[in-house]
């Protein structure tokens, strides 16, 4: 299985980081970079990437059943991660998600039927003085509100 | 490139580590350079290792991770004369919920940060450094990844760095959403490619961390002090906190007040001059009901009891901890049920899973609360809910289990006319409750 070439360098970037022998220490970072580009984790980037750092596949898929940004579902194109942990919680973090559920029309762990959006509550993101705060795959919006949000998820809709 | 700042600075902040925050470029290495930059490290190779740790002792500085263990005397336990190779690893994981400051001290001034491994790597004679930052910060290791870059054009990294000899080279290395990935055994695990399960100690880090290699591991915050108290002196630093809690440090004021945001003040600032001088008082007039002092494994205090310094040891004495310096803030209109059975949600989806008490603890804490919250709980339910944290305190195999419990006793020891108002009224029908089941 091929890879991007930037994906590439930055697989040989992770490994080097590491003296010779430890090569599995790459193996975190090489999920989840891996899993960005192809979207999600399937059983070919497993087997792949398990056979390159020479780790049992059992072993690799022990790892990624262990880490909540790792996944093999597919997620949406927009994956809308919001927090609700407790600094955002009392800003109003659990109406924002209900919100959520009802505009796109799907609950958490969920994708839209056109594969745009899915929706993800998650633990505390480290943007706790500035929230309600989300993630819309790596990009963070802080201060939220349902209308903010609408206009978010609008801009979204349009994005090419 | 010159970030912004997230929120309005206050006039009461003392500006040691976060000096450089809201300059022209201050993520770069011209800014710097220009301001001071790197001349600390200039004066660590002027002094034998031995030297630089006294002078971290002498500051008094206390890890910023939670913990609050001097820094100096950690250092010290690395045994130098070891064959084996040492490691440098930074704890960028900052995952306790209430907590964000870390991240603002890697967008503001990345080199700061590489500046105390620096002098670190010196201490003790470590080559290799790794910073592991939680997967949801990846802007943050281009960041990061940019100021390694610029280090290693002017010869701060590399194999023989400004000519002397010394070798020590840097990397950033992505989690991938755990919060236990914080602990630091469970954070070298996951760094060496594995589940994030914690690992018995002793032995410790230092001296059996990394590929069971000698290895300091701090926290962001507590490097990024380093520079500031090798350049000014350790006692410089000690002198702006209290007794044994030396220097400033970055507080996250969060919930409900008028300007929350992330404020460096000296160790030992009165936490109620925080809430109203600092951030600028509760929310729309309201009164303060209580607070979550160091991030939420701390126990909460009652408004009461925030008259108080906000230092290791004065906190410890009020009963709860400095923790991580996440502040949370609750008025009066906060419902401590949905507050405790929040924290106890994380705690359940966080632990790992390794130890009995831990993981059977939150799913029951979290199921028995959930069901206190919901009405359709017993009164021997509330009971049961202390008698399990009684019985997880110091008894699991790393401290999430004291993470969970302690927040959670305290919350229904403190509120408790709050939780036995939910629970079930003995007329009222209601559903069978054990036929109820948490998601
Ligand atoms: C469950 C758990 C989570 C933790 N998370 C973090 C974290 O996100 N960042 C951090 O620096 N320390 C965290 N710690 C504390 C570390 O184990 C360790 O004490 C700290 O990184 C040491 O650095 P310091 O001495 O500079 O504080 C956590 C501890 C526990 C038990
Ligand atoms: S609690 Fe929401 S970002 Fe920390």
């Amino acid at each position: 299985m091929r890879f991007s070439e930037q994906l590439e360098a930055k697989f040989n970037q992770l490994i080097s980081a590491f003296p010779p022998g430890r090569e599995r220490a790459a193996l975190v970072p090489m999920l989840l970079y891996a899993q960005d580009e192809v979207g999600h984790l399937t059983p070919e980037v497993i087997q792949e990437i398990a056979g390159r750092l020479r780790v049992p596949v059992h072993e690799v898929d022990e790892v990624v059943s262990y880490y909540s940004m790792l996944t093999r579902k597919p997620r949406g194109r927009y994956h809308i991660q919001i927090c609700t942990n407790i600094s955002c919680m009392l800003l109003g973090a659990e109406q924002l998600l209900e919100h959520a559920k009802q505009r796109l029309g799907i609950d958490c762990g969920e994708v839209t039927p056109d594969g745009r959006f899915s929706l993800e509550e998650v633990e505390c993101i480290g943007a706790c003085c500035w929230g309600p705060a989300i993630q819309v795959n790596y990009d963070y919006h802080h201060w939220m509100t349902p209308e903010k949000l609408d206009r978010l998820l609008e801009e979204l809709r349009k994005a090419q | 490139m010159s970030p912004r700042l997230y929120n309005e600075p206050s006039p009461l902040e003392v500006k040691i580590l976060t000096r450089r925050f809201g300059l022209p470029n201050s993520q770069s290495i011209d800014t710097y350079l220009a301001t001071g930059g790197y001349e600390a490290f200039r004066k660590a190779l002027e002094m034998t290792p031995e030297e630089i740790i006294e002078e971290v002792k002498a500051s008094n500085l206390r890890g910023r991770g939670g913990a609050g263990f001097p820094t100096g005397m950690k250092w010290g336990f690395v045994p130098r004369e070891s064959p084996l190779p040492k490691y440098v690893v930074v704890n960028a994981d900052e995952g306790e919920p209430g907590t964000c400051k870390d991240r603002l001290l890697m967008e503001h001034d990345p080199h700061q940060l590489l500046e105390g491994m620096l002098i670190a790597a010196r201490a003790v004679g470590a080559e290799r450094g790794y910073i592991y930052i939680r997967g949801e910060y990846r802007y943050l290791i281009e960041i990061l990844d940019r100021a390694i870059g610029e280090a290693y054009e002017r010869g701060f990294l590399g194999d023989n760095i400004l000519g002397t000899g010394m070798r020590f080279h840097v990397y950033t290395h992505s989690g991938a959403g755990s919060y236990e990935c914080g602990e630091e055994s469970a954070l070298l695990e996951s760094l060496e490619g594995k589940r994030g399960v914690p690992r018995i100690r002793p032995p410790f880090p230092a001296t059996a961390g990394l590929f069971q290699c000698p290895t300091v591991l701090n926290n962001v915050e507590t490097f990024c002090a380093i520079p500031a108290i090798i350049r000014d002196g350790g006692k410089a630093f000690a002198a702006l906190g209290t007794p044994r809690n030396g220097g400033t440090r970055l507080f996250c004021i969060s919930g409900h007040v008028n300007r929350p945001g992330v404020y460096e003040l000296p160790m030992g600032f009165n936490l109620l001059r925080m809430i109203h001088e600092v951030a600028g008082g509760v929310r729309d007039g309201r009164k303060l009901k209580a607070v979550i002092p160091g991030g939420s494994s701390c126990p909460v205090l009652k408004a009461e009891e925030c008259d108080l310094p906000m230092d290791f040891d004065s906190v410890a004495q009020a009963g709860s901890m400095l923790g991580s310096g996440g502040v949370v803030v609750m008025d009066e209109t906060t419902d401590m049920v949905r507050v405790a059975v929040r924290i106890a949600k994380f705690y359940q989806h966080e632990s790992c899973g390794w130890c009995v008490p831990c993981r059977e603890g939150t799913t029951w804490l979290r199921h028995l609360l959930t069901r206190i919250d919901q009405g359709i709980a017993k009164p021997s339910e509330l009971d049961l809910v202390v008698e399990i944290c009684n019985n997880m305190l110091g008894r699991t195999f790393c401290p999430l289990g004291d993470a969970a419990a302690m927040p959670i006793r305290s919350f229904v020891m403190k509120f408790r006319e709050e939780f036995e108002a939910r629970l079930r009224r003995p007329m009222v029908a209601v559903p069978d409750p054990d036929s109820l089941v948490v998601s």
